[in-house]
């Protein structure tokens, strides 16, 4: 099975051409950022305007908690069948799924932020806006990734299964091999996928960590007698 | 609304199958994640790259895993052992996290107060370290349990998927109405399971019902 499957992915023939995997990475990714971008232009500013008003709070939890529950098949079905096959169903399905994770995230950081940094942030005579662009977002800025990276895996694994309603990418190795019995190729797919997913997780948390103020994770600290407080873990996916 | 009368006998197995599916990680997860967390926490060097790899383990596409097991252990390719498995790794790499971080929210001068009364190890370990971290770990048990629902339906790719499989079946006969009471029971199921860990929750921890409510966690 395991030599079948190397046979399969060191033979050059299989990466090249429009059914290659080198070609099937690519829409992969191109599925994945489309995605993911389209998510977090509806998202992120809903996410900014709940948690700086402090309202629809419960709201926002409880789209998160619903859309944890909903399965990925289910919906990808559901609106393929609605709207009929192509790729912009399954676009707007993927989007579906990456929406709440940005939004309770970015509503949670920026929610989170310490009110007696506000009243400082205000009492310097910041406006509204520069305290959500100068304060709050950049506090926010930790929990705003890990949520873009929930989104991320979230769209990469749905973009994968969503091969069985006809769209390309990786998860056609998977859907393709299932259906000629080729394990190796499944396999292909398969392992793909997965070392695709590990690696956007590892540049999601590599962006956490250099993109968050200094001021924040303590990373470069001036002086060594004051005490930076700690940016909150990244909580997982 | 006819499809509904007259395929009962196969919403009832699927959503038995589903059941089954996902409760049995969830429980093998708790039976593996809290020894292992206690472990954990006593030889503390393996908390951090024990918690690192949950996180990678959780990143894996579903359907990636349940494809790559077989491979891995010799199962058959449309076993649905691939499916408890996967769901347990998942269930493992999530909880792992919270029964060190519950374990470790045990006080220091509640530990010794049982030491000095006279707690062996494990008499100690299970009536007071682990009442004491059941809700993080519950807050763990509750995202477990929901996802796991959701995923179970994605091994219907791989024919074996309990509601999932009324999603492929409706979308082979071009259909709404399977794959609406596939979506629809699989949103009242994990609703289910998550009223019923929060009572299962309350019965666990009366204490926390005495003084107030137990702090609701986002995620």
């Amino acid at each position: 099975m395991i030599q079948g499957f190397l046979d399969y992915i060191t033979d050059p023939a299989n990466w090249s051409g429009a059914e290659g995997i080198a070609n099937r990475i690519v829409q992969h990714l191109g599925y994945t950022f489309l995605s993911l971008l389209i998510a977090a232009v509806i998202a992120f500013p809903i996410g900014l305007l709940i948690g700086h008003t402090r309202r629809g709070a419960f709201l926002a939890i409880n789209t998160v908690n619903a859309w944890r529950a909903l399965p990925t098949l289910g919906l990808l079905t559901l609106i393929v069948l609605l709207i009929g096959i192509g790729k912009v169903p399954v676009i707007i399905a993927l989007v579906v799924l990456g929406i709440p994770p940005i939004l309770a995230s970015t509503y949670a950081g920026v929610s989170g932020v310490d009110p007696a940094t506000i009243d400082a942030a205000r009492g310097m005579g910041m406006t509204g806006r520069e305290i959500l662009t100068k304060v709050e977002i950049p506090i926010a800025l930790p929990l705003i990734i890990s949520g873009l990276r929930s989104a991320t895996l979230q769209i990469v694994s749905t973009a994968t299964v969503a091969a069985y309603v006809a769209l390309g990418g990786l998860g056609r190795y998977v859907i393709d091999g299932l259906s000629l019995r080729d394990f190796p190729q499944m396999l292909t797919g398969a392992v793909l996928v997965a070392v695709l997913a590990i690696v956007l997780d590892l540049i999601f948390a590599a962006i956490g960590r250099y993109a968050v103020s200094a001021g924040l994770t303590g990373r470069r600290r001036r002086n060594t007698d004051t005490k930076t407080s700690t940016a909150p873990a990244p909580a997982g996916v | 609304m006819s499809w509904i009368g007259d395929n009962t006998g196969l919403i009832w197995t699927q959503l038995g199958q589903h059941i089954y599916l996902s409760l049995i990680p969830m429980v093998l997860g708790l039976l593996i994640s809290v020894p292992l967390g206690y472990v954990a926490t006593r030889f503390s060097w393996l908390a951090n790259p024990l918690v690192a790899l949950g996180g990678v383990l959780y990143s894996l596409p579903s359907i990636a895993l349940f494809i790559v097991l077989p491979a891995i252990i010799g199962t058959k390719v449309l076993s649905q052992a691939n499916i408890i498995i996967a769901l347990t790794i998942y269930a493992v790499s999530l909880l792992i996290r919270n029964v060190i971080d519950g374990l470790r929210s045990v006080p220091e001068d509640v530990l010794q107060a049982a030491v000095s009364v006279g707690y062996g190890t494990l008499r100690r370990v299970v009536t007071i370290d682990l009442p004491i971290a059941v809700p993080v770990i519950f807050t763990g048990l509750r995202v477990v349990t929901v996802a796991n629902i959701s995923m179970v339906s994605v091994g219907a790719i791989i024919g074996v998927g309990g509601l999932g499989q009324l999603f492929t079946l409706g979308f082979q006969q071009d259909f709404l109405t399977p794959i609406v009471v596939g979506v629809v029971l699989s949103l009242a199921l994990a609703l289910i399971a998550d009223i019923l860990l929060v009572g299962l929750q309350r019965l666990l921890t009366p204490w926390a019902r005495a003084v107030a409510p137990v702090k609701e966690v986002l995620r």
